[in-house]
């Protein structure tokens, strides 16, 4: 266990090290980076916006909920809506769904062209494959991810006033007063490194699950939830790490 | 777009309906029943710890944070670790997880006996697939799923008593003391029917992802993604409606 | 020219190649035949340098390429081209993209030079009209074409086949080794074909080399083939009853 463990990240940090080189034509890799960034970004912009709303619409919600027959005022609903989608829910419950997503579709990918003999072809051509298959995909979610997160942030918010104040459970005053109330802009800085390292994670993993697939569609798919389960787990040990670190 | 979202809800609907008969033979039925609480419980017990110490431990460092140079006294985190971990965090985190690992597993083992031909080779014997294949997964999800939420909510629990006692942010008394107060029983009710009804989603969605698949590889690799972000979506969106209906 | 010297491989205990020695002769089709599970396909990844032999050297003319460092062989491999078992075009591009990919990746030609290359390529392997046609929508035959075009779009000097003919008919077959033939002679390329197609043998077997339990078992052209007394041979290439009765009768009529 503990061996296999120091196995696969050898092999992982080993490919990462083979990524590092200088690009055989800079135009193809600048435009498969612009190809990730769009599917990585726009391809999931809907699912990032929906899972937002309800992320944001629960905690509220909940929150509400709560608070209700206590000391601590109602209008703390906004300020803990908006604190805990920005430090918390947004970075965290939008890559563990993306893992699910772009991960998986990534391990797909590239495992698929493992299988089919694709990488092979590209080496026997001279191309670089862990840089040329990995580097942009790391590159665009670096990008495109902290995106993601900030637009999931602002859309749970959102979500959070939609289900508490025209249901009445506390008036728009109040969850707007609670939303400007102990504002630390140090927060949205932790949302963004989150976003960068979860970014990183969730390409960077599936990506090795892929690479170095073996032979069935068996494997592929064994391959496809290593992919999606090593990236949940350590998206939450880094958001742990973070937390500590940040905080 | 809206079309094929009944044409899917259809088929899906009927796919259960089709599940709804008399077993050929019972005990055939319990012993796969069994072996898929065994798949899906046991196997997934090290992983629901893993993250559930991490959540705890998250939820518990940022409240404590949070707390600080606020007028609520620092024994709430202890309160609020317990409630959003009993309420929130557990069933819904545990659930995108198990998503991604159970989840990816029914789509990829259904789907690839459809691509191998061996559900017509059992539909040829007379076997109802759709009940052999998909009904004792989902039992299995039903029974095991809520009991791993609940095992997630105690280790989280504990994590977050292991991320903020002994490095002193506040003391064993206080969290103690937090966790002992203002405890609603409900709240445990209405974390397990979040774990049944997440037990389902992430249990049915994948099942009938990949007993629809067509075609080769990709597009199982494909059904597999759909898989985990169907039930990701389908998740958080009944997450709002059991926090709208149940609180 | 492709000389393998004394090549051996092993797999943790087990050895699957055990000292082969042969000569790939440049401007031939030279073939490597045997049964399944002889070690053509652990072979044929050795000479292109995907694996690295247990021991044994493997000289491309005069550079011994066992003893290349990673950039070497990066270099080296602009002058390889090589068809795949499955064809492995690259399935989210067309036809004329799969052709253009190595001219994109490593040439800096205009655009113009790059299509004026594709169209030549398309016009070698009789593919004209399907530029912008996706893998998945051409047959198994035309894939291998556009296989073809992609691995000698670079005027390789080596060429290698990995099963060029598995999955197609036996017409279609013809075709691959017909065109892979033409493209050898014309473009004097050392060419290196695995294969177990019997029709192959006997239609494009310049030089054959047939393995056997990872040895090396015989060596002669098509025509030597009819003639010779090997029995691994004549069990290999005349495999059914059949087929053995046919090469007594040709052998008496002699």
């Amino acid at each position: 266990m503990i061996l296999t463990f120091f196995y696969h990240l050898g092999r992982f940090v080993n490919l990462l090290k083979l990524m590092i080189a200088r690009p055989e034509n800079g135009g193809m890799y600048w435009k498969e980076t612009m190809r990730q960034m769009n599917d990585i970004g726009i391809g999931s912009l809907i699912i990032v916006c929906m899972i937002a709303l309800f992320i944001g619409a629960v905690s509220a919600v909940q929150i509400a909920y709560q608070l209700g027959g206590q000391i601590v005022p109602m209008y703390y609903t906004g300020y803990i809506v908006r604190d805990m989608t920005i430090i918390e829910m947004a970075p965290t419950l939008t890559c563990l769904v993306l893992a699910g997503k772009v991960g998986s579709n990534i391990a797909a990918e590239i495992g698929g062209m493992r299988q089919k003999e694709q990488i092979d072809a590209l080496e026997i051509m001279g191309v670089n494959t862990a840089a040329y298959l990995v580097f942009p995909k790391i590159i665009a979610a670096l990008f495109v991810v902290p995106l993601l997160v900030a637009i999931a942030a602002f859309v749970a918010i959102i979500g959070g006033y939609l289900a508490v104040v025209p249901t009445g459970m506390i008036t728009e005053s109040e969850y707007v007063f609670g939303l400007r109330s102990f504002f630390v802009p140090y927060n949205i800085t932790i949302m963004f490194v989150k976003a960068v390292v979860f970014g990183v994670i969730l390409t960077s993993i599936p990506a090795y699950q892929g690479y170095f697939v073996g032979g069935g569609s068996m494997e592929l798919g064994q391959a496809n939830m290593n992919a999606v389960v090593y990236s949940n787990i350590t998206i939450l040990f880094f958001d742990f790490i973070i937390t500590l670190m940040m905080t | 777009m809206i079309l094929s979202i009944f044409y899917h809800l259809g088929r899906f609907v009927n796919l259960f309906r089709l599940m709804i008969s008399k077993p050929e033979k019972f005990s055939m039925y319990w012993k796969e029943t069994t072996r898929q609480m065994n798949d899906i419980g046991v196997g997934s017990l090290i992983i629901v710890g893993l993250i559930a110490l991490f959540i705890g431990a998250v939820a518990a460092m940022q409240f404590a944070y949070q707390l600080e140079g606020t007028f609520v006294p620092l024994y709430y985190t202890g309160y609020v670790v317990r409630d959003m971990t009993i309420i929130e965090l557990a069933p819904t985190i545990t659930c995108l997880v198990l998503a991604g690992k159970v989840g990816s597993n029914i789509a990829a083992e259904i789907g690839g006996m459809r691509q191998k031909e061996q559900i017509d080779a059992l539909e040829i014997m007379g076997v109802n697939t759709a009940a052999y294949l998909i009904a004792p997964k989902l039992i299995a999800a039903l029974f095991v799923v809520p009991l791993l939420v609940a095992i997630s909510a105690f280790i989280s629990i504990m994590g977050g008593y292991l991320a903020v006692v002994p490095t002193g942010m506040i003391t064993e008394s206080e969290y103690v003391l937090g966790l002992r107060t203002f405890f609603v029983p409900y709240n445990v009710f209405m974390m397990f029917v979040k774990g049944f009804v997440f037990a389902f989603m992430l249990s049915a969605i994948p099942a009938y992802q990949g007993y629809y698949v067509k075609g080769g590889s990709i597009e199982l690799g494909k059904a597999s993604t759909n898989a985990v972000v169907f039930s990701d979506v389908a998740i958080l969106l009944s997450d709002y409606v059991i926090a709208l209906m149940l609180t | 020219m492709i000389r393998a010297v004394d090549i051996k491989k092993s797999f943790d205990d087990v050895e699957v190649l055990k000292g082969i020695s042969t000569v790939f002769e440049k401007g031939k089709t030279n073939l490597i035949i045997g049964r399944s599970g002889a070690g053509k396909t652990v072979f044929l990844k050795l000479l292109v340098s995907l694996m690295s032999p247990t021991d044994g050297d493997i000289w491309y003319d005069d550079v011994n390429i066992t003893t290349l460092n990673k950039r070497e062989l990066i270099d080296l491999r602009k002058d390889i081209g090589m068809l795949f078992q499955g064809s492995a075009l690259f399935d989210s591009m067309t036809v004329e993209e799969n052709i253009r990919f190595p001219l994109d990746m490593f040439t800096k030609k205009t655009k113009k030079e790059k299509q004026d290359r594709v169209d030549e390529m398309i016009e070698v392997v009789n593919l004209e009209g399907s530029n912008n046609k996706y893998p998945g929508e051409i047959s198994g035959g035309m894939q291998k074409r556009v296989g073809i075009a992609r691995s000698i779009v670079l005027n390789p000097k080596y060429l290698f086949c990995d099963e060029p003919n598995s999955g197609l008919d036996p017409k279609t077959s013809l075709v691959i080794d017909e065109l892979i033939q033409k493209i050898t002679r014309e473009n004097k390329i050392t060419t290196i074909i695995n294969t177990h197609d019997m029709n192959s043998v006997m239609e494009i077997g310049e030089k054959i080399n047939l393995l056997h339990q990872g040895r090396l078992a015989w060596v002669g052209n098509k025509d030597e083939v009819l003639e010779s007394d090997n029995e691994l041979l004549q069990n290999f290439i005349f495999a059914s009853p059949f087929l053995q009765r046919l090469r007594k009768r040709a052998m008496n009529n002699k």
